[in-house]
This record gives C-alpha cells, structure tokens and sequence, in this order.
C-alpha cells in the first residue's frame, strides 16, 4: 500500500514573522505565523515546515518561542530548519516542540554532524535540506540560500548524507524558485533514483496543476510557500488536484 | 479541574512537549516529569520515545523508568507507550545490527521495517480489531508515522486466564503492528499527538479509560 502525498506549507520566518522573497532576495512580510500554522492544519496540511531564513545566535529564542507556539495548537508534525549548528541546537529545538529539524549549509561545512544529531536523536529526525541548482550540466549544491556555489555535485551529496543518517531529503530547486513555473522534474527524478528516503520536493510551484507532475517525478511529499500564503492556492486545492490526477492523498 | 491525571514521563526523550498539550486538550491534567511517586501515583502514564532503541532504554534506565512500569502495570494502573515507547515495551530491538533488552512486557523482537524506502514518513491507514477501545469512533482514519523499525509480529503468548490482546495492524512494504492494547498496558507506533484530529479522538479514548479523583 502506498502512503498519501504529504502536502507541507513551508514558512520561512525572520524575527518572528512569516517573510517571501523571489530567489531569496527582496524579502516580503507575508503574515504570523502561528496563525497561519492553524489556518494550514485547519485546511488539511499534513506537515508544516518552519525556515529561519536570517537566524543567528542572537535572535534564536524567537524562533523557539514561536514552535513552541505553535506546537501547542497544531497538531500535526513540525520541522523547523535554519541556523542548526550542532546536536545541542536540535535538542533545544526538539525540546521547544519541533518534531524534526532542518539542517542545511552546516551540515556541506561538516558534514560529521550528520552523523552526531542521527546517532544522538535518531535519522527520522533529521530532514537534509538541500538548495540545489544547474551549473556546467550537473545539478550542484550552493550555499547561504543559493547565493554561493560548492563544488560538490547534488547527487554526490544525498548519497554521502543518506549513508551518515539524513531520514528524509528536502530538495529545493534555486533555478525554480520563486518563479511559480513548476517544479524542477528533472531534479527530483534525479534524486529519486539515488534515494532510499523520502524525498520532499520545493521551489516553483505555481498552480495546482504543478503538483501532479512532481509526485510523478518520486516525490513522496511537496512543499510550497508563497502560494499558499498569499491566499492563491488552499492545501484543499492541491489535494484535490492531485487526487483528480489518481495520486492518494490524505482528506 | 477534574480531569484524570496523567504524566508524561520526562527522561531526555525528544519533543515531550507535544504529547503533553494533546492530552491537555483532550481533559487530562498533565505533568512532565520522572519523580518516582508523581509516576506510581498519576491515573495514566505516558512513555514517549525518539531516537534509537537502545539509547532509549539506556535513558529511560537512568530515571528508573523499567521498575517505574513494572510497578504501574503490576497495580493494573494504564500505561500508554508511543513510538519507540511502544518499541520498547517488546523483549528485544534488533536496530543497525546492535541487539538490545528491551522491558519484556510483550514477547517478540523490535526491527527494521520490510520496505525499499525508510524511515516510514507519513500518514498511514490501520487495521483495528473489533472491540477497540483506542480507536473507537475512529474507521478509516490515518495516523502519522515516523520511525523505520516495529515489531513485525505478535508471538501469541500461551493460554492464559487474561484476555487476548487487541492488535491494529498497518503495513509499509510488509505489515508491522501500528498499536497494542492489553489491559492496563496500551501502546502505538504512531504519534497520536502529531495525527491531528483522529489522534487527539485517540488520547481522548485513552483518557477515558482513567480514574479522575
């Protein structure tokens, strides 16, 4: 038996507010986010994501006030990524209310640290979040949310993180973006075929049409931000899309 | 508030934070802690659990946690187990090659899930037997899951005077057990406080079941 599409509003959250930009640039305020947290779960999303786009050491406690928030009305999992360093951060977000945690850049610097947080807390905790783009023919991962390129080939990594104890690979597209042209399928094919864990696809969702195509691609689960939040799409409206085109989802 | 009293035992185990607020929201009167006498004296105890099997034994031997179950159960005082709570309830987990005790409530062995994709990540559908209480009022609903090992089968214990214990099943590649109830001693794989409406139905059945004062 298969299991439902996950469907998972993505909030990327600076001080406490929910923000959007197009290509990760020119951030927009775009409403609270436990409130839109209870809109999602009302509405049927099956996960909620929370991303700390500007998270430093200073301004952390922001953020563990607002998933304890929101775990205390949403009854549905969280993740919560964005400035994870080490093992000890994970535990401070766990025991704040999220459910899994995001790591991204910290883990391309060292990439131990994988294998600390799955021994310390288990791989089902661990969502490797990946901002991936095209360059010299390859699909290559990049840095500060996409605005810096590593050499290291997206492929390469899933495989390595997967070995070191990543339980699920969030796999965001920067050529895709912020564009609303639909998500990158050549991408999440790409990752699928390398893949024993669950992929979460992201980055260019328009329309409820571009889901469709994404779980035909191997997504297990689909993440979107802008669209929902700016009322275009509900979790309803992709849901029904989907199942009109026979993919099992969650009513 | 008359609600009964439940804790959720705090020994280091992952988010606890959640489990707590469901069973509030549902009418319990909760407590997070690990103090001996909050743990024998409460109406229902809760044991969460993230991580690997044998790090959560490990964790919960460090509050005492196997004596602390033993004696609620030898009282027939409720215990609810969840997730790697419930893993740990069966007499040994066998995770990444590393063969661990388990608390032996249930004969069987705890391991790694049939299926070409792990960990199991998401909303699953069960099997309830007739006569559940856990999930009664709850047909065809899911449950969120997250977790790549279960117990794949139940060890029938021999005839006895007790009666047989209610098995839900779900399936992931091959069928593994998704919640036990048996007796005072019930438990699910799944995450009850993560399953939206149908889990906190689920708590609030379990909660039922308790003696308020």
């Amino acid at each position: 038996m298969e299991l439902p599409v996950r469907v998972i509003p993505c909030l990327d959250v600076a001080e406490g507010r929910v923000v959007k930009g197009v290509n990760f640039l020119g951030l927009q305020d775009a409403g609270d986010p436990v409130e839109l947290s209870r809109k999602y779960y009302e509405q049927g999303a099956d996960e909620l994501t929370f991303l700390d786009v500007n998270a430093t050491v200073d301004n952390r406690s922001t953020t563990y006030d607002l998933v304890t928030r929101t775990a205390e009305q949403v009854f549905i999992p969280l993740t919560v990524g964005g400035g994870v360093r080490s093992a000890d951060d994970v535990a401070r977000l766990l025991g704040a209310g999220a459910d899994k945690v995001g790591l991204n850049s910290a883990a391309i610097a060292r990439p131990d640290l994988i294998d600390e947080i799955a021994d310390r807390f288990g791989a089902q905790v661990l969502v490797l979040s990946l901002d991936v783009k095209r360059s010299g023919g390859r699909f290559i991962v990049t840095t500060h949310g996409g605005r810096e390129d590593t050499p290291i080939g997206a492929l390469d990594w899933v495989i390595e993180s997967i070995e070191r104890g990543a339980g699920e690979l969030l796999v965001n597209s920067i050529d895709a973006d912020g564009t609303k042209a639909g998500f990158d399928l050549d991408l999440i094919s790409a990752i699928r075929e390398v893949s024993s864990v669950p992929v979460i696809a992201s980055g260019g969702a328009g329309s409820v049409d571009d889901f469709a195509p994404a779980v035909r691609a191997g997504a297990d689960a689909v993440l979107a931000a802008s669209v929902f939040h700016h009322g275009e799409l509900t979790i309803g409206d992709v849901k029904r899309a989907m199942a009109d085109n026979g993919i099992r989802v969650r009513s | 508030m008359s609600g009964p009293s439940v804790v959720v035992l705090d020994y280091g185990s992952g988010n606890v934070h959640s489990a707590a607020k469901a069973l509030e929201e549902v009418g319990a009167r909760v407590e997070l802690t690990a103090v001996p006498a909050r743990v024998a004296e409460a109406d229902g105890l809760v044991v969460p659990g993230v991580g690997a099997f044998a790090a959560v034994m490990r964790a919960l031997e460090a509050v005492r946690g196997p004596e602390l179950i033993d004696r609620r159960l030898a009282g027939g005082r409720p215990v609810l187990g969840i997730c790697v709570g419930m893993q740990v309830l069966f007499e040994r987990g066998i995770e990444r090659g590393e063969d661990t005790e388990g608390l032996g409530q249930w004969p069987g062995v705890v391991s790694q899930l049939e299926s070409d994709i792990l960990p199991h990540i998401g909303w699953n559908s069960v099997e309830a037997p007739d006569g559940s209480v856990l999930f009664s009022g709850l047909r065809d609903e899911r449950f969120y899951f997250v977790h790549s090992n279960a117990a794949l089968e139940w060890v029938l214990p021999p005839d006895g005077p007790l009666p047989a214990p209610r098995l839900t099943w779900s399936q992931h590649g091959g069928r593994f057990l998704a919640a036990v109830e048996n007796g005072p001693l019930s438990a699910t794989q799944f995450h009850p406080e993560k399953s939206g409406q149908a889990g906190l139905r689920l708590l609030a059945n379990w909660v039922a079941t308790l003696k308020g004062d």
